[in-house]
């Protein structure tokens, strides 16, 4: 896990502190850079970014609101990694979850069919998700091509869905603009909102908080978390010790996809596109949530705070129309935030290695 | 019972007879060709490099903004090639110099080139015409297939010459053997003295230069676009690593599965243009399932380079 294991020295601790900061400077210099050389005023862009997210009013709720999915997605992702597998498709798991919630949250009302729909909503996802696992133990297809071509296989299949007045389509035919949506939840059966300060955020918000501290404790204290932790880094010794690779890896898998599907699920019932069920419905939250997981190096509690920024990027691009600057500036300003910070671990990783070989080429 | 039969296989004819649909086969199976070829060479050396998707999207818009500026489509596709082996040098260096997990590095190429090419294009908005066509005499005269082998628009035979030196590096030269060697047992290949990390960065940076032309082939050749989009991409390099696994790490393979996916591609959008309907979602995810399921089919038969996916630090077993 940890894989700078160096004295803890004061001077070790802020080398580190200053790689960080070095390469976040970095990534948001060259942003700026990248806005002013395309004719944008960059000097307009953070304080857009940090209105949006958080000094408007309401909007620090909307901003814990949108990061409820993204950490959900997020933990499933570290879990899945735990296995040493490589789930890629956390969009099409959290389209698949959201489109089977909707399906059965529009035909009822009332709370216990929106907790049954949540349910239906992240298993849905999980059986989606697991299907990669049993194509990889039975037909021996890589994770990441499965689970990637499953996005675009689960796109076309919700759009599917959206064209039939008996699956999802809204029968009553009031849509808004003729677009293709389902119909619209009934107020008792929407997730409830917390109300704060003049801000709002909905119930997944502490939902997933909660989730983060269980995936933080079954990794780290439970025989589960070490059976994944030992399958996945070694398959030859997990089969000594009569764990099988198989059953592993697909319960991680469904176990990944199946945060995906509770957060598209929850996404819907606590209304991100006005408690319709869209084709854009995801908005790319399956592919941001995977970059949280990713940036925060598999730890549960940093994926939180990463969740956090990532999605105060979603909220403040909102405010960017105003400055002129297209928002895909958002998209940069993310893959290069998340490349500055793999960088310094990578970085202190190869030092340490470089400077062991020397060791033992100096002791023979 | 035998005008039944008729009716029912007339559809089936048809599309077989298509010229068009061939002619459409083939582009698509060219683009995912130029990427899966350079794909096929890292993956023998160990990486699955899914940033081929970064490298088509750089090598597309990069293509497009040139050949719109300047006028010629020798200098998009010199460019695009630049802009594929700037995004490899990205990939290379992190994922096998700094030992930074290949698919992480991979999936925050995908994601931040798509963005900056977006950005870019509401400045830019490049517009691109077809490149001529080269129709080779007589040739391309043959019913059915002529026009489509023989009568395409020029850059698109640059294929040929990818496939040729690909070949040819990695099956006949002292670089190629090395290049297997570190795919297959990078410590083995340690110890005979081959430097494995830089093979590796030298493979990633082949399948830049390879799918950087691919996508400057796709929006110079085929596709004329007015500004660039998401989709005119729209995974073809996460199915040319298909092919690649479909091909059984073969070159021969590899192609193959590009003109199987490029014939699913060309059913997707032939079969309205010849009349028939189907449901638009399914054609929509037909050449994914495809891809999905001919890889679920050809996986398990093959045999994968060992090393497949595997960083290596020397020192580390």
């Amino acid at each position: 896990m940890n894989r700078i294991s160096t004295t803890n020295s004061a001077r070790q601790k802020a080398f580190v502190a200053f790689l960080y900061a070095l390469f976040i400077s970095l990534a948001i210099i060259s942003s700026a850079l990248l806005v002013s050389v395309t004719g944008g005023d960059w000097r307009a862009v953070l304080p857009a970014l940090i209105n949006g997210s958080l000094l408007k009013p309401g909007r620090w709720g909307q901003t814990l609101t949108e990061a409820a999915p993204l950490l959900l997605v997020a933990l499933g992702a570290i879990f899945t990694t735990r296995m040493n597998l490589v789930n890629i498709g956390q969009e099409g798991q959290l389209l698949i979850g959201a489109a089977c919630a909707a399906m059965i949250a529009t035909r009822g009302s009332g709370p216990f069919v929106m907790v049954f729909a949540i349910l239906v909503g992240g298993f849905a996802g999980g059986f989606w998700a697991a299907i990669a696992g049993v194509l990889k133990y039975w037909r021996k297809v890589p994770v990441v091509v499965s689970t990637l071509l499953m996005v675009f296989i689960s796109t076309q299949l919700t759009g599917f869905l959206l064209t039939k007045k008996s699956l999802l389509l809204d029968p009553s035919g009031d849509r808004p603009n003729k677009t293709q949506t389902s119909a619209q939840l009934t107020s008792s059966t929407r997730l409830p909102y917390i109300h704060i300060f003049g801000n709002q955020f909905s119930l997944a918000v502490p939902i997933s908080l909660i989730a983060a501290f269980a995936v933080l404790f079954v990794l780290k204290k439970t025989i589960l978390g070490f059976r994944l932790s030992v399958v996945g880094s070694n398959a030859r010794v997990a089969q000594r010790f009569g764990l099988s690779e198989r059953t592993a890896g697909i319960l991680a898998l469904l176990v990944g996809g199946a945060f995906a599907g509770f957060a598209g699920s929850l996404m819907f019932t606590a209304g991100a596109a006005n408690f319709r069920y869209t084709s854009g419905f995801a908005n790319n939250i399956g592919w941001e949530g995977l970059l949280v997981a990713l940036v925060s190096r598999n730890q549960p509690l940093a994926a939180v705070i990463i969740a956090l920024i990532f999605a105060g990027l979603r909220t403040g691009s909102s405010f960017l129309a105003s400055t002129g600057v297209q928002r895909e500036i958002v998209d940069v300003i993310r893959s290069l935030l998340v490349l500055a910070l793999l960088m310094p671990p990578a970085y202190l990783f190869l030092r340490e290695n470089l400077k062991k070989n020397s060791v033992e080429g100096d002791s023979k | 019972m035998a005008s039944l039969a008729a009716s029912g296989l007339t559809p089936i004819l048809n599309v077989l007879s298509s010229a068009t649909m061939y002619q459409s086969m083939i582009r698509f199976a060219v683009v995912l060709a130029f990427a899966a070829v350079g794909e096929l060479v890292a993956e023998r050396a160990g990486t699955l490099n899914i940033s081929a998707e970064a490298m088509l999207i750089g090598g597309a818009f990069t293509g497009a903004v040139v050949a719109d500026r300047t006028g010629h489509i020798a200098f998009g596709l010199i460019c695009g090639m630049i802009a594929g082996l700037v995004v490899a040098s990205v990939q290379a260096n992190l994922s096998h110099r700094l030992t930074i997990d290949q698919f992480v590095v991979g999936l925050t190429l995908n994601i931040f080139v798509l963005g900056l090419a977006l950005f870019l294009d509401a400045r830019f908005r490049p517009v691109t015409d077809v490149a001529s066509k080269w129709r080779v005499p007589g040739l391309a005269k043959i019913p059915i297939f002529g026009e489509a082998i023989f009568g395409q628009p020029w850059p698109m035979y640059l294929i040929v010459p990818v496939v040729v030196v690909s070949w040819f590096v990695l099956f006949r030269t002292r670089w190629g053997l090395e290049v297997r060697a570190v795919g297959e047992n990078p410590q083995s290949a340690d110890v005979t003295g081959i430097h494995v990390n830089l093979r590796r960065r030298q493979t990633v940076y082949f399948v830049g230069l390879t799918s950087g032309l691919g996508g400057a082939v796709l929006v110079l050749a085929q596709i004329p676009i007015n500004g660039f989009e998401a989709g005119h991409v729209g995974l073809k390099g996460i199915i040319a690593i298909s092919a690649v696994i479909f091909g059984g790490w073969t070159l021969r393979g590899t192609i193959f599965g590009c003109l199987i996916f490029g014939y699913f591609f060309a059913l997707q959008q032939a079969l309205p243009s010849i009349g028939y309907t189907i449901n638009s979602q399914l054609s929509g995810a037909l050449p994914y399932l495809a891809a999905l399921a001919v890889t679920s089919i050809f996986a398990a038969h093959t045999r994968q380079p060992r090393a497949l996916a595997q960083p290596f630090v020397r020192g580390l077993t």
